[in-house]
């Protein structure tokens, strides 16, 4: 509780306090009208009397018909009409209300604030004469060493010269399991340093780091504001100058009439009291910025409220495959072995690979180093050619190993002999289209083929299921061949593909799928953020993967999932719809609520208790819901 | 150029909701909000104007709420 909280809560017990002491001094005393007016007043001075500074200060800079005016003007009613005790516990009520609804908005604060906590407070430098001293991060130059200890957060990003360690990325990933670090690899800002000392050479400044990235993106992200907000500003807009002249027909209107003014003009104030529109105004931001929050907790960063709101309308999804459903990483997935054993035939393949740097080789060798461990043979010196477009050529045991495509073996065993050997071993084999295909020949005669695949990433299948149960139309691109896009979508279920795709069909793809959908709903593109900026600003809401150390995706991209798993997808339309859930129940119960209080007040069944239940207790309320979306998973 | 004000002690929705479009109806206001839970205002406005806008901003702040503490981060 702050300061101004705690001040505020000990006035409202002293003058519930003297409150009680008034009324039984009015029921249990003989004092005189005048006494009970005064010991009336003194209360409703000690309980209300910033409010009614405020409302004086208000109203001396022209601004009328604020909460704190409209309390005043029905309590000093209703001490002119000699209802002292009303007059005070109204103001008592009210005070009571705004205390609990200033308290549901500190919390909310401090519960962002938590969430915000990923912000370094210093860094570990050396200074002149070499002693490590702390120093503010905004201070620290591009190439600087830093140090940090084992429970500090790295304070900038950089590159770890010396030490190794793991880290807690938690914060900003959402991922649980610790990441290995040694020397060498790339560190970010934010991340929690968990076991060992490291040295890292920082390569950002702290303005352009990952931590004030992200920090900013997601305080700024309530700028953008959903179609919801702008319905309650649109709506308070109306409703306000609507209701005051409402409340003034109340007063004037049935007292010429009748001539009983006091009664009307008690219920027009009531009217007014109800009326204040807080409740929506703070609880509708509040819930996007909870969702917003608990999707930067779960490792999800939205850059906006309008894209959280979008996402709960998303209809069409449109997904990449390298990088997005599959890993971009390469492995080794069958061998095929005609004339040898498939075990020298990789042994083999990897040797003649083994000084190349290119994917596809390293994926032979480390194929082969799960399989024998024992990588001596590796460092032999023997030549190797390499012949650009089609493969390479190596030296072994004497004898020639020619590793590559097609075209190598058609040059390396001649043409028609190639021919011939396809006919008798691949015809209708339909690994061929699968994937990247590495033939093997040995001393001209042909030995078989390695296949080479990208893998699916482990949440693939879970994100494609979540996605069909949720209903929506699932379509996948890819600049890959036929084969593997087959291939991914048979084992995932996607039934809607397209195949080799130049990066402007992509975006050609989407323009078709956005004119396919439904006026309102949402199409969604995931990319990993790398080449396919077009596409990501093309579609309604761009979703880039692996957000985590690449500027370039959480740039392009409306929504930036940290991490590498598709699944998340799922997870940030479920904090979507659910935040959307809790402004639409704020919506309809705030504004059912009063609308329902307006009419009892017009009818005289409410009294002045009510009305400032529908102000203050209606907004408490709706804070209270509104904070369930920082709770989201 | 964008320029962060932070509003200590903001408490009332509604009045950051005025802020906020009072701010964005001055001159050289390219676009301004006020985040009512971070107590963050930023304006962004041309660089050369911003000094003029800032003072405005804050008689405007004055105005509506006068509790808050306007610091220029």
């Amino acid at each position: 509780m702050t300061k101004k909280l705690k001040k505020r809560l000990y006035r409202i017990i002293a003058g519930a306090v003297c409150y009680a002491a008034c009324m039984a001094m009015e029921k249990l005393a003989p004092v005189s009208n005048n006494v009970l007016l005064i010991a009336f007043l003194v209360t409703y001075f000690i309980i209300g009397g910033d409010v009614l500074k405020g409302a004086a200060q208000n109203i001396i800079k022209g601004q009328i018909f604020d909460e704190k005016f409209l309390m005043v003007i029905a309590t000093i009613g209703a001490f002119l009409s000699s209802q002292y005790p009303e007059a005070v516990a109204v103001m008592l009520f009210y005070q009571i209300g705004e205390w609990f609804q200033s308290y549901a908005v500190n919390k909310s604060r401090r519960s962002i604030k938590d969430l915000m906590d990923i912000r370094p407070d210093y860094a570990n430098v050396y200074n002149e004469a070499g002693e490590l001293v702390s120093v503010d991060p905004d201070e620290v130059s591009i190439g600087t060493t830093i140090v940090v200890k084992p429970g500090e957060k790295i304070p900038l990003d950089g590159e770890v010269i010396k030490g190794e360690t793991s880290l807690d990325t938690m914060a900003l990933t959402g991922e649980s399991l610790p990441r290995e670090i040694r020397t060498g690899d790339e560190v970010i800002s934010g991340c929690i340093n968990l076991s060992g000392v490291i040295e890292v050479k920082t390569n950002k400044e702290f303005g352009e780091s990952t931590v004030a990235k992200i920090l900013n993106l997601v305080e700024n992200a309530t700028a953008k504001k959903a179609e919801a907000e702008n319905f309650i500003s649109k709506f308070a807009k109306y409703y306000t100058p609507i209701v005051v002249f409402l409340a003034v027909a109340l007063a004037i209107i049935p007292s010429v009439i009748t001539g009983a003014w006091g009664k009307w003009v008690y219920r027009a104030l009531c009217f007014l009291v109800i009326s204040c529109p807080c409740a929506l105004v703070i609880s509708i931001p509040l819930s996007f910025f909870g969702g917003i929050g608990a999707a930067s907790k779960a490792g999800i960063l939205v850059k906006g409220s309008n894209y959280l709101e979008a996402l709960a309308n998303a209809e069409t999804i449109v997904m990449d495959k390298t990088g997005t459903l599959t890993k971009g990483q390469f492995a080794v997935t069958k061998i095929m072995a005609v004339n040898e054993s498939e075990q020298r035939v990789l042994a083999y393949g990897a040797f003649a690979e083994r000084l190349s740097t290119h994917p596809i080789s390293k994926s032979i060798m480390a194929a082969y180093q799960q399989k024998n461990g024992d990588m001596t043979i590796m460092s032999s010196n023997e030549a190797v050619e390499e012949k650009a477009g089609f493969g390479v050529v190596a030296q072994k045991d004497g004898g020639k190993i020619a590793v590559g495509n097609e075209k190598l073996m058609a040059h390396v065993l001649g043409a028609d002999a190639w021919a011939a050997c396809k006919e008798k071993y691949l015809a209708g084999e339909k690994a061929l289209s699968e994937g990247t295909i590495c033939h093997i020949a040995y001393n001209d005669v042909y030995w078989g083929f390695l296949l080479i695949e990208d893998q699916l990433k482990e949440d693939a299948a879970e994100c494609v299921t979540g996605l069909k149960k949720a209903g929506m139309r699932l379509v996948m691109l890819t600049g890959d061949q036929k084969g593997v896009a087959d291939k991914v979508a048979g084992q995932l279920g996607i039934t809607e593909y397209y195949a080799e795709l130049l990066p402007g069909d992509k975006v050609d793809h989407v323009e078709k799928l956005l004119a396919e959908k439904s006026e309102k709903g949402k199409l969604i593109f995931v990319g990993d953020g790398i080449n396919d900026a077009p596409v990501l600003a093309r579609a309604d809401i761009g979703i880039a993967m692996g957000g985590l150390g690449s500027d370039a995706a959480i740039e392009a991209a409306d929504i930036v999932i940290m991490t590498d798993e598709p699944a998340k997808i799922t997870t940030a339309m479920h904090i979507s719809k659910k935040t959307l859930e809790i402004v639409k129940q704020n919506i309809i119960f705030a504004i059912g609520v009063k609308i329902l209080v307006l009419i009892l007040a017009a009818l005289g069944v409410a009294s002045m208790w009510w009305a400032v239940f529908a102000d203050v207790g209606v907004a408490f309320i709706a804070i209270l819901n509104a904070m369930r979306a920082l709770k989201l998973k | 150029m964008k320029k962060t004000v932070i509003l200590e002690d903001l408490d009332c929705a509604h009045c950051a909701g005025k802020i906020e479009e009072a701010v964005n109806e001055l001159k050289d206001v390219e676009k301004c909000s006020v985040n009512f839970l971070t107590q963050k205002m930023i304006i962004d406005a041309d660089e050369a104007a911003m000094d003029g806008v800032l003072k405005e901003a804050k008689k405007i702040v004055k105005k509506i709420e006068p509790d808050v503490t306007f610091t220029v981060k």
